[in-house]
């Protein structure tokens, strides 16, 4: 059983005429990731940077198609000379839906500085973000971007929050056994 | 490694001849002198910053306008920074998008330090090396051909990287307003209401 938030996603996707999806897996996009994969008018394009994502949104934009870009909390910080230099410069339209690490009851102390970043870098690059922790709140959150992305050229950063998402035991995930030396 | 360079001005005039209706993207720097020089016209898109992005936003236009040819043209220090998006590129094999590299192995316009594929990187191995069927290293005016005719009929994607000179080009400046030169582009492509009014 998919999200509730990642179902609805998906339907906004289409209801906005979404064509382009550019994402780098996180396990909280997973069922997203799979509906658009899954989904004949969608290009789910996997890429091996979030940077990447930022070219593709305006390369897609360019030729007259919209596009979401979908990354974890940490691969915000790859993307920032691409958002600064080539979405506001230009004022293109960007619509990115991050699930964040770093915050409620996260595990790995590497992902917490760049989960507590992603806002203000974001913010300060001129993106406007929309924190959500429920199901009905993403929904929202997701279709207000999405409309405010495409109709007034806006870079739009929904950020799922862990509370939302959970805070996964990622060892558990890959491992039967756990041993600590 | 060759030492034979092609003068990138000749070459420029040489593929812009059987350009068409290709859409163009640039990455930042020389090619957009060589740009606006050989072939200035609305459906350009001038990249003045992004280094990296280039061949990504190529590949987003390639998507999106299926049926029209999308070429980019950048330089080995842009294509350099974005290395991955050409296993990207593979992953999806756009029909329609061709990656053209000017390499003069150096970074032009930082004070010509020299760039990795002076000290033996070859983008179009790497190109292969990512999933890239189609690449093809051009230094002389017999491989040119060869390249103007891929671009022609060829199959795509295709990388290629042609060695050029490293010089001091003369500056054809097209606008740097990022707006101004999106919208235009957008207009040449989808038509005026549609490039104001998406749907």
């Amino acid at each position: 059983m998919p999200d509730a938030w990642t179902a609805e996603a998906h339907r906004l996707f289409k209801e906005f005429n979404i064509k382009t999806v550019g994402y780098v897996p996180d396990a909280g996009l997973t069922d997203l990731i799979n509906s658009c994969e899954a989904d004949n008018d969608i290009n789910a394009v996997v890429m091996t940077t979030e940077e990447e994502g930022i070219g593709l949104s305006a390369g897609a934009w360019l030729g007259g198609d919209k596009s979401a870009v979908l990354m974890q909390s940490s691969g915000v910080g790859n993307t920032v000379n691409a958002i600064a230099s080539i979405i506001t410069s230009c004022q293109f339209p960007l619509f990115m839906i991050v699930t964040m690490r770093g915050q409620y009851g996260e595990s790995n102390p590497w992902q917490i500085p760049m989960g507590q970043a992603v806002a203000p870098v974001l913010k300060s690059l001129g993106v406007h973000v929309f924190e959500v922790e429920t199901n009905k709140e993403a929904a929202e959150a997701i279709e207000a971007g999405l409309k405010m992305a495409f109709v007034s050229n806006a870079a739009v950063a929904v950020l799922i929050g862990q509370k939302l998402i959970g805070a996964k035991s990622f060892i558990a995930d890959v491992a039967e056994e756990v041993t600590h030396v | 490694m060759s030492d034979l360079k092609l003068n990138r001005s000749d070459v420029m005039k040489k593929i812009m001849a059987v350009r068409n209706n290709a859409l163009v993207i640039t990455g930042l720097g020389s090619p957009v002198w060589d740009l606006a020089a050989s072939d200035h016209r609305p459906d350009n898109f001038y990249s003045w910053g992004g280094m990296g992005c280039a061949i990504s936003m190529g590949l987003g236009c390639a998507l999106a306008q299926s049926e029209k040819k999308v070429w980019v043209i950048t330089g080995d220090g842009e294509a350099l920074m974005g290395l991955g998006s050409l296993a990207t590129v593979a992953a999806q094999r756009p029909s329609n998008l061709a990656v053209i590299v000017l390499d003069n192995e150096h970074y032009g316009e930082t004070g010509m330090q020299r760039t990795h594929t002076s000290h033996g990187t070859d983008i179009a191995a790497i190109a292969s090396g990512a999933g890239i069927q189609t690449t093809m290293t051009v230094n002389n005016p017999e491989t040119l051909e060869g390249l103007t005719t891929a671009l022609t009929t060829g199959l795509l994607p295709m990388v290629a990287v042609i060695k050029v000179a490293a010089g001091k080009p003369n500056l054809i400046l097209p606008s740097r307003d990022g707006v101004y030169i999106k919208n235009q582009f957008r207009q040449a492509v989808l038509g005026a209401t549609e490039a104001m009014h998406s749907s």
